[in-house]
């Protein structure tokens, strides 16, 4: 119950703050100061520190609307990234935008890379792991230059030494599983966007004297479309299917392994329904499909986690896969 | 309209069944090869039916009154599941337990309840169902078999095909044609219980492409069927078909009849000492495929514990794990390949070659994958 009031609240706030058109302005360099300050003052970027830190105190499951919402409206802000770090760090964490770097390399100068960070652009404050130990480095002493395409919001960061100032956090943890949780729920959230665009659109475009929704063609694949998008979801919630705020990391696996494998599809099939018109920059649909394509790279794409996966059931024993799935992953 | 699939967990009490039912496994299926349990729940074996019948574990969710267990979907989920894993044979009583009995609990009158009820969870009655015709397959409303009333009943003539056990069954449950043609499609459609042993009967077994006889064609002529042959409501039968079809298709069947592959694979990679790899990536695949359809049906069946009828959802969950049971076989054999099956056990190899075989018909029983997106479709409000 709490999870749907959070749920609709989130839905409202970002109807508001996180409409299309000012996706695409913050996309261009706007800044997101307004949908920003409206999550922190909702809230919603506490969500899953504790209370004695001031936060909601929700346990992951709790907060899958919260994120899977924010994937619904393309969200241009590191919102996930944030909720994680701030679990983590309480009272100690830096107020403005967080992410969390998929990985990073150091040169023989001592100089650091992280590429492709997910917000790169926008977030103040980035979490970088180096030897098992994972540190907030601030992005106003990086070099950042943009990473993705046409409206991204990653960004390459580079500093050329460590920075004087940065936060360690106490507890050893995969941060690329956890973000990975996360991602696997607003892929989840933008494909459910995706669904209902190409249906409505289905619905509403005529040819041949009738919507092409009525064309059997058409009709098997938006099946395939929607039979992935539910598995999806289901997917993703099994990412978040934990007791405390932190994804048991199998579980992670598998929410980003299958989000990420059926991504493709999804994407191909909306924009072959939607014709030319999905093509344009003014119509919705890229802001969900780019960021599909993006989000399935970021912390690891399927085969990343397939191999993760395959090596702990190798591992794990088991002589029957239904048990590695029971007993191993899903402890039911 | 389609529902949201949510993550559901077994009740402890469901659970409980897992191990006993195990371990009766463990010792009944001892020297089954692999090659005979992919079979899944095409298998036949009416002694270990009755076995499993004697432990309570056949018509489980009919109510002790008739003899069942009186457990709820999550039971029959668990017990399924167990069944379905290692390939147990299954299919002698398996129509009976997933169609048959819930459709005459349902529809039934009081006599046939009594009648039938107790002899499916003894397994002494083994059931199939007479949908298709020769000329009558997806378009099932076409079918072109008639019950004529007469004085002591009803009269059939008529002819099915691709019934599944009907040459090893007791009883069919037939779809036929009781008043009006072909052309008033839905109307005029009756179920009738027809006892295969009266006469008038002919059943032929038609060998399948693996040189197994499962699928039947069956002749009626003139066969004289009792009054309380009719189950359920004159002309209602399109309806229950459909309610009864979304039973068939909402179980972990439709994701698990390959997993006695998956299961020979998973030994065989064990046996090796490669630790990476091609093959173990797609072990990985594999794993994340069936956690989350197991998770699918397990989110059907607590709709269906709930009291709904998910059969939209259910078409999209079959239709799902379908396309992952054809194409595992696909996808191992590749791998195999690649490393020339060095090591690989016969057993391995002539499962595989079993499933490679088999797989086309997971997408045709019970319902086409082209007649499923057409009512996932209408479920998206597209027809």
């Amino acid at each position: 119950m709490t999870q749907d009031l959070f749920g609709d609240a989130m839905q409202q706030l970002l109807a508001q703050h996180s409409a299309p058109a000012r996706v695409r302005d913050i996309e261009r360099g706007a800044d997101a100061h307004a949908l920003w300050t409206a999550l922190e003052e909702a809230g919603f970027l506490d969500a899953l520190a504790s209370e004695a830190q001031g936060g909601a105190g929700l346990l992951l499951p709790e907060v899958f609307s919260i994120v899977f919402i924010a994937g619904r409206h393309a969200a241009p802000v590191p919102l996930a990234q944030t909720l994680l770090l701030r679990a983590a760090l309480g009272a100690a964490a830096p107020r403005g935008p967080l992410s969390i770097a998929p990985g990073c390399l150091i040169d023989a100068d001592g100089a650091i890379d992280c590429a492709q960070v997910p917000f790169g652009r926008m977030a103040q404050w980035v979490l970088v792991e180096v030897e098992n130990q994972a540190r907030l480095l601030p992005t106003a002493t990086a070099r950042v230059s943009a990473a993705g395409g046409y409206g991204s919001l990653d960004a390459d960061l580079r500093w050329n030494h460590w920075p004087d100032t940065s936060i360690t956090l106490a507890a050893a943890s995969d941060w690329t599983t956890q973000a990975a949780a996360m991602t696997a729920a607003l892929m989840a959230g933008a494909m459910e966007r995706v669904l209902e665009m190409t249906t409505s659109y289905a619905n509403e475009r005529r040819q041949f004297g009738k919507a092409i929704g009525k064309q059997q063609a058409i009709q098997q694949q938006l099946s395939v479309l929607a039979e992935q998008v539910f598995a999806a979801r289901l997917a993703a919630r099994i990412g978040f299917d934990s007791t405390s705020t932190m994804a048991a990391p199998q579980r992670a696996a598998i929410a980003k392994e299958r989000t990420s494998a059926v991504a493709p599809e999804v994407c191909a099939i909306a924009h072959a329904v939607h014709g030319a018109m999905g093509f344009t920059e003014e119509y919705d649909l890229q802001l969900f499909t780019r960021r599909l394509h993006e989000w399935r790279m970021a912390y690891g794409a399927e085969s990343e986690w397939r191999r993760r996966l395959g090596v702990a059931a190798l591992r794990s024993g088991h002589s029957r896969a239904l048990d590695i799935v029971r007993e191993q992953i899903m402890a039911c | 309209m389609l529902e949201t699939l949510e993550l559901a967990a077994l009740p402890a009490e469901a659970e409980a069944l897992r191990a006993p039912v195990r371990a009766f496994l463990r010792q009944s299926l001892a020297d089954v090869p692999a090659d005979v349990r992919a079979r899944s729940w095409m298998g036949f074996d009416a002694g270990f039916s009755r076995a499993l019948a004697a432990r309570g574990w056949v018509g489980i969710t009919l109510p002790g009154h008739y003899g069942g267990a009186g457990l709820d979907a999550y039971a029959r989920f668990v017990v399924a599941e167990e069944l379905l894993a290692v390939g147990a044979p299954v299919s002698a009583h398996w129509i009976a337990d997933r169609q048959s009995g819930p459709l005459i609990l349902k529809y039934g009158t009081d006599a046939q309840r009594e009648f039938y009820l107790p002899r499916i969870c003894r397994a002494e009655a083994f059931f199939c169902i007479g949908m298709s015709e020769p000329n009558s397959g997806s378009d099932l409303a076409s079918v072109a078999s008639r019950a004529v009333r007469n004085e002591r009943g009803w009269l059939l003539n008529g002819q099915k095909i691709w019934t599944t056990n009907a040459y090893r069954s007791h009883y069919m449950i037939a779809l036929v044609r009781t008043s009006g043609e072909s052309a008033d499609r839905h109307r005029g459609l009756s179920q009738v219980i027809i006892d295969l042993s009266l006469p008038g009967i002919t059943i032929r077994p038609i060998r399948d492409l693996t040189g197994d006889e499962h699928f039947c064609e069956v002749f009626f002529d003139n066969v004289q069927l009792a009054d309380d042959a009719l189950i359920g409501a004159e002309g209602g039968g399109w309806e229950q078909v459909t309610a009864e079809l979304a039973f068939e298709r909402s179980g972990p069947e439709r994701v698990y009849s390959s997993l006695v592959l998956l299961d020979e694979w998973l030994a065989y990679l064990q046996s090796r000492t490669q630790t990476d790899g091609p093959g173990i990536t797609l072990l990985g695949q594999l794993i994340s495929q069936l956690c989350v359809l197991r998770a699918m049906t397990l989110s059907i069946t607590q709709k269906l514990a709930e009291g709904g009828s998910p059969a939209v959802e259910a078409a999209l969950v079959k239709d799902l794990g379908t396309s992952f049971e054809q194409q595992l076989p696909v996808l191992i054999a590749d791998a195999l390949a690649a490393d020339g099956a060095r090591g690989a056990r016969a057993q391995l190899i002539k499962t595989l070659a079993y499933i490679t075989q088999m797989s086309p018909s997971f997408s045709l029983r019970g319902g086409t994958r082209e007649i499923l997106r057409g009512m996932i479709a209408r479920g998206l409000g597209l027809r």
